[in-house]
């Protein structure tokens, strides 16, 4: 069974030249699978993820014909619902750890808190919870960890704990926006291996939103490809170099290669017929319902 | 046209002293496009923030078109020959300055006569229209603030850019502009550049030769062949190739 299903999702904005549509009816399944989202600034990647997990704020509106998880509604839930499912059952890494770690609190504290949220129990028990999901992310000093505050980590460290936090209530959707942005390259595969795992081991579904092609289609099973807040191709990661539509093949190909040198880097002619053109798709149902 | 010699440059004072950049050396011919990478903290943007004035603790030798560099002033000569062009230009240009008043200011600045004539034709430049010339920053895209970033810089007709991840904040096919226009002007002028990069590449398509940084030194100094081709003489020049190819399933 699929674990989210979405059709039709739409979130708009009021402004002054009137409504501003960020995300135009999007729709696809997610098994327990790593899913790529790929578009540039603006194309509604991001929006698309916050929507899931009902973090429009108003005056920002969210309609979908259908928006479910595990066979249930999720569409516009009172908060006090969506609490429950926020954290508990779908989680989300931001892209930079610097601005979503409390910086007056120890990280220790800020995970026990996370986890006594959504799971409850004694401190002592957390405590020890939140040394194993360290432990899990790979750090390697988890007592030193706990004890330090977030601007005495690095990037890629912050990044872990982030992914531990958001871990340690066993969600079943992880919705990764831009998790290795700020990161170097090293570090990177760090944090890939550990996500890797994590749909492997425990099936969990995972929505890895980017702007980075290339990693998207080493890393995922699958990938939609956004445009102007509609998905304009969804194909298997492992297709992404043959993909077909005119706008990932312009992405594609103004990326600089090193084993491909060229004097000019062909520049993306922008075509007003993909806002609006059919969506080059094999299916919104995902080949990966059970696990991979 | 750039010589850095034994290099250091560090903040703070003892015991709390960092010591950002140790001991490097580069030499940068006239007309050559020269690349420093490395990861976060390795002291490549550093090395350029010295270079143009922007740190005073530094020591070693830095000469500039033949002329050593005072480590604390830096005379007018100095920003008509150097200019430098920052990663993020939405923090770069001042948010209530219009794009006439960034260009014009920087003109008069440089004691530059006719401003506005220079105006227009730094705007066709960088391939901007006349009709951005009174447009505000919360007006432009990224590509085009850098645009305007790359026309303020342009300005002073220098000899020497200092380019610091000019395209690491743009999405890629706008990065694909930036970059022919970077190759372009290098091109028409005759201009020196020195970038920094954390992606490898877009140093392998722009630079003709690269120092790689690890921990505040250089570890080593190639040619871009060697960068394609992956035959660099460090082991950590070549993990950092490897690592750049992108993810491999563990």
């Amino acid at each position: 069974m699929t674990l989210l299903s979405v059709r039709n999702l739409r979130v708009t904005f009021p402004t002054r030249q009137g409504e501003f549509q960020a995300v135009r009816g999007v729709s696809f399944d997610l098994g327990r699978e790593r899913l790529g989202v790929v578009g540039e600034s603006g194309s509604g990647k991001s929006m698309t993820g916050r929507a899931i997990l009902g973090l429009v704020r108003p005056p920002g509106r969210v309609f979908a014909d259908r928006l479910d998880l595990d066979g249930q509604s999720i569409l516009n839930l009172p908060e006090r619902r969506m609490r429950k499912i926020r954290g508990n059952r779908i989680s989300m890494v931001m892209q930079d750890p610097k601005f979503s770690l409390n910086p007056v609190m120890t990280i220790g504290d800020q995970i026990v808190e996370a986890y006594r949220l959504h799971a409850g129990g004694a401190r002592a028990a957390a405590r020890q919870k939140a040394l194993d999901m360290l432990a899990a992310v790979q750090i390697r000093d988890p007592e030193r960890v706990m004890g330090a505050y977030p601007h005495e980590v690095s990037g890629g460290m912050g990044q872990r704990i982030m992914i531990a936090m958001m871990l340690a209530p066993d969600p079943e959707i992880l919705i990764a926006d831009e998790p290795t942005s700020a990161l170097d390259v090293s570090v990177r595969t760090e944090v890939l291996n550990i996500m890797d795992r994590l749909v492997r081991d425990r099936g969990m579904g995972l929505i890895f939103i980017s702007h980075d092609l290339n990693l998207v289609a080493q890393f995922c099973d699958r990938v939609l490809i956004m445009y102007a807040g509609r998905i304009v191709e969804t194909l298997a990661a492992r297709d992404l170099h043959s993909a077909r539509h005119p706008y990932t093949q312009g992405l594609l190909n103004s990326l600089p290669r090193l084993d491909a040198p060229q004097a000019r880097l062909p520049v993306l002619e922008r075509q007003e017929s993909w806002r609006d053109g059919d969506t080059i798709a094999e299916s919104l149902e995902t080949e990966f319902p059970g696990g991979l | 046209m750039l010589k850095v010699e034994n290099l250091n440059v560090w903040f703070g004072h003892a015991p709390d002293r960092v010591d950002a950049v140790k001991q490097a050396s580069f030499h940068v011919a006239e007309g050559e496009s020269f690349g420093l990478v490395g990861e976060s903290g390795s002291g490549k943007s550093t090395i350029l923030r010295a270079i143009a004035g922007l740190i005073d603790t530094w020591s070693g030798r830095i000469e500039v078109a033949g002329r050593p560099l005072n480590a604390r002033r830096r005379d007018l000569a100095f920003y008509k020959t150097v200019q430098m062009v920052f990663q993020d230009p939405y923090a770069s240009l001042h948010p209530r300055h219009s794009v006439d008043a960034v260009l014009s200011e920087t003109l008069r600045l440089q004691g530059m006569d006719d401003i506005d004539r220079r105006i227009a034709r730094l705007l066709d430049d960088v391939g901007l229209g006349r009709g951005f010339r009174f447009r505000y920053p919360h007006q432009l895209s990224g590509g085009q603030r850098q645009r305007v970033a790359i026309a303020r810089a342009l300005a002073a007709e220098p000899r020497l850019l200092l380019l610091d991840e000019p395209t690491s904040a743009l999405d890629v096919s706008v990065q694909a502009e930036i970059l022919n226009l970077l190759s372009d002007l290098r091109a028409e002028h005759g201009l020196t550049y020195v970038m920094v990069s954390h992606d490898l590449a877009v140093v392998g398509h722009m630079c003709d030769r690269l120092a790689v940084m690890q921990g505040g030194s250089i570890v080593e100094t190639m040619n871009v062949d060697a960068l394609r081709q992956g035959t660099a003489s460090q082991d950590y020049t070549r993990q950092l190739i490897a690592a750049s190819r992108g993810y491999a399933r563990a």
